[in-house]
């Protein structure tokens, strides 16, 4: 370990590793007028997100409510139409409430695009002044939130990248930090040796009914959380993709089960419930990898680690991703997109030890400022839709008191 | 991870009846597996299996150590083991057919 953590310290106590000022369109028909006042900040950290919606959903409240009070989050600008149905006033109260900047626009009482765009722009330039003033404190490795996904699996994900970051996990949790793990649909197959590792029996019954709410959803749905090019990467049902996945996850035991917004009360492992309760509707979970993200984002996590097989080049809004490579022959073509090439373990050249301690090094320098491959080639990406949860139940978190 | 006679296949839980491709392996190459040599029949890309014994319709196939889906076919020692003899126990699987080469 070479680089010392630091953070911006926020009045809840968390710290961010990054210092972004975060402009939120309110609906799709504000998108325009935030992707521009953004595209004048390209070397900055000015990072656009929002919800498409015109319709009230409470998780997409809740959802922006936890990104714009994240702790990477140093400012907000809020693009309001003015006639949609999402609460901007109770956003823009919870930001404030957090000690943040916050400004809202609405494009309606502003007088259209140009002097929407006018006036954002300045609040940003005068925010992004402000930031730069502000200094980083030191930060201990049990201060971090850690998320893992994975996209683009093929046949090297469950041998090489997904297993690495299980090491790194396991070494984050015995630090004390915080770790989340996540995809219930891509965890059908592996119920009863996930609920085996709960800290207690009635979690473990938790987690076994997370799991059997995602294989029913998807059962509704028709499809398995499984793409075309899964199988072209040699993996051939969704239970041998999820023993794969599964394995991110490491050896440690859980502590507790989440919901997206759901911040971990306390270091741990975690696994995140990311199917919505109730009957199915509003279509897939997650329509792609950055909506997991997201989700993982929200629920406080300073940075992500991402295992491909195929190659994905994807980063997001808000908290760096760590690319892990499983495929050595997809490295090869893609290493300016990747941070830490996993399949090396696969051609004899490293062991799952040395790329696991590759991938805890990387999340330090990192935290410490680095950049990671997506944050220098601009990767931003953002999806929000429509979910609805339930509040989890008093089993999920046995050890929060 | 284990290594059978032939050190590109792996082989990751001693109860599997399926070996992983450590690299490609081309068509009518000649690989062991457990003392006998077997020819293989296509071209099998990074990460695909292939059956690590006879495999009968209706047999659960087994990879690090658990079960990822049914033989939907008889499966010959050797045959690449993917989603044209085996399914899923849970949801079909979503493929492509396509002939463009797996990079």
């Amino acid at each position: 370990m070479t680089a010392e953590i630091t953070g911006y310290l926020r009045s809840d106590g968390r710290k961010g590793i990054r210092n972004v000022i975060a402009v939120a369109y309110l609906v799709e028909c504000a998108h325009h007028v935030a992707r521009e006042i953004v595209a004048a900040f390209r070397d900055h950290d000015v990072h656009l997100i929002g919800f498409p919606g015109c319709y009230p959903n409470a998780y997409a409240q809740r959802m922006m409510e936890q990104l714009c009070t994240h702790p990477n989050v140093g400012a907000v600008l809020l693009l309001s139409l003015g006639c949609e149905s999402f609460n901007k006033f109770s956003l823009a109260d919870a930001v404030a409430a957090s000690g943040r900047p916050v400004e809202t626009l609405t494009i309606q009482t502003q007088g259209g695009t140009r002097r929407t765009l006018a006036e954002g722009r300045a609040w940003v330039a005068r925010h992004v002044a402000v930031l730069a003033e502000q200094t980083r404190v030191p930060m201990a490795l049990h201060e971090l939130v850690v998320g893992t996904v994975c996209g683009g699996s093929d046949g090297t994900s469950g041998l090489t990248g997904n297993p690495a970051a299980g090491r790194a996990f396991d070494r984050l949790v015995e630090a004390g930090a915080t770790c989340i793990f996540e995809e219930t649909g891509e965890l059908i197959g592996c119920e009863d040796i996930m609920a085996a590792r709960a800290a207690t029996p009635a979690l473990g019954a938790e987690l076994r009914a997370a799991v059997a709410k995602a294989a029913r959803y998807y059962a509704t749905l028709g499809y398995g959380s499984f793409a075309a090019g899964n199988a072209d990467g040699g993996l051939s049902t969704i239970e041998e993709k999820s023993m794969g996945a599964y394995a991110k996850s490491g050896q440690a035991r859980i502590s507790g089960l989440i919901k997206p917004g759901d911040i971990p009360p306390r270091g741990g492992l975690y696994l995140m419930d990311v199917v919505p309760d109730g009957e199915v509707r509003y279509g897939f979970p997650n329509i792609s990898d950055n909506a997991e993200i997201v989700e993982l984002i929200a629920s406080g996590c300073h940075l992500v680690l991402f295992i491909t097989g195929r190659g994905s080049v994807s980063g997001s809004a808000l908290s760096p991703v760590i690319k892990i490579c499983a495929n050595p022959d997809t490295y090869r073509r893609m290493a300016e997109d990747m941070d830490v090439n996993a399949g090396r373990i696969l051609e004899g050249e490293a062991s799952l030890d040395e790329v696991g301690a590759e991938i805890l090094a990387r999340i330090v320098d990192t935290a410490a400022g680095a950049r990671t491959a997506s944050e220098e080639l601009g990767h931003q990406e953002f999806i929000l839709t429509y979910k609805t949860f339930e509040p989890i139940g008093p089993a999920c978190l046995p050890n929060a008191a | 991870m284990d290594i059978t006679d032939d050190p590109r296949l792996l082989l990751l839980s001693p109860q599997d009846n399926v070996l992983v491709a450590r690299e490609a392996i081309a068509r009518g190459t000649a690989v062991m597996m457990g003392g006998s040599a077997v020819t293989l029949a296509i071209d099998v890309p990074r990460g695909h299996k292939v059956a690590r014994a006879p495999i009968a319709p209706g047999d659960c196939i087994l990879k690090y150590g658990a079960p990822i889906g049914i033989a939907t076919q008889a499966i010959a020692k050797g045959e690449h083991t993917h989603v044209h003899n085996i399914r899923s126990n849970y949801t079909p699987t979503y493929f492509i057919e396509h002939g463009e080469t797996t990079p």
